[in-house]
């Protein structure tokens, strides 16, 4: 069994405006030295090892499903879960 | 001409394009569950708008991967016209039916109007019923309706005439002030604004009816030829 951490995140060429809501309000709170915040999305999932390479399927789940390519780019990190 | 208009969880426009259809352009339309896998019979399709599956992860992301869009993918392949209102729009590009994709209004804001669009393009099954560089008035309400493509895409979408509707002034951030657009071949359409909320005085413009009736009127072609 393998645990994936996946990280989608605005490609620089596309507008935040909730990354650019949050950054304000933390300005009004005062932390007025934060420069950026990109707020994107995370995903946890379970895999069951088979025949295929893991990191190639989550590639092509990221491709198909969880990342739109035109707007969005995609990190991973996999973990074997009994190393955990 | 019969019309099918899928119904995905989520949709809400779809009776007010049936109504749009049947009671107001006289036309033979449907709802179909998004569960169903044929289009056998039907001349042309219509996504309606809403919030397919709560809008989850991504507008329209889910929605592509419902059993009826197998179908609708062959039967734009097959050169039928499918159009895409609002959300239906987004499973298009979703499914890549049509190039781009649609992201956040750039104010953040869901923006709910009347919109003054340009027919930039009046030669498309689409939109023939409108006269060149027609402006028009129609409703918009979306949250995620600023269309997004890079460089290269919009110069092939200009070099072919895909773009079809333009804002007069853009209200959400879309590229080029992109409001609707056709696939290559033109036999696929998708658009933001709601020409189904603008086809009878009492909603506050009939300038919608021109799709519709640029539909019909190139059914009506197909099948006497």
């Amino acid at each position: 069994m393998y645990l994936v951490k996946i990280y989608v995140t605005y490609k620089e060429s596309i507008l935040d405006p909730k990354g650019e809501a949050v950054n304000d309000a933390l300005h009004r709170l005062g932390y007025t030295n934060v420069n950026d915040v990109q707020l994107g999305k995370y995903f946890e999932l379970k895999i069951k090892a088979d025949d295929r390479p893991v990191a190639a399927e989550v590639d092509e789940m990221c491709d198909r499903l969880l990342a739109n390519v035109n707007m969005e780019r995609y990190r991973y990190e996999i973990t074997e879960m009994e190393a955990l | 001409m019969r019309v099918a208009v899928p119904v995905f969880p989520g949709s809400n426009c779809d009776h007010d394009m049936v109504n749009a259809l049947v009671d107001v352009l006289k036309v033979d339309a449907v709802l179909i569950p998004a569960t169903e896998t044929a289009l056998t019979g039907f001349d042309a399709v219509i996504l309606p708008g809403g919030f397919s599956y709560g809008d989850y992860l991504r507008s329209g992301a889910i929605a592509r991967f419902a059993p009826i869009m197998q179908a609708v993918q062959a039967f734009a392949a097959a050169g039928k016209p499918v159009m895409g209102i609002c959300n239906g729009f987004q499973v298009l590009t979703e499914a890549g039916l049509l190039p781009g994709a649609l992201q956040a209004n750039r104010s953040s804001k869901f923006i709910c109007q009347t919109s003054e669009l340009i027919v930039t393009n009046n030669q498309t099954r689409f939109s023939r019923a409108y006269a060149p560089q027609a402006h028009i008035q129609l409703p918009i309400a979306h949250g995620e309706g600023n269309y997004y493509c890079d460089d290269a895409t919009l110069a092939e979408l200009r070099a072919n005439h895909q773009i079809v509707f333009e804002y007069a002034d853009n209200p959400n951030g879309s590229t080029a002030n992109i409001a609707g657009i056709t696939n290559k071949a033109g036999n696929v359409l998708g658009m933001m604004p709601h020409p189904e909320r603008a086809v009878e005085t009492i909603l506050g413009s009939t300038d919608g009816l021109g799709i519709f009736q640029s539909l019909i009127a190139h059914a009506q072609e197909v099948s006497h030829a």
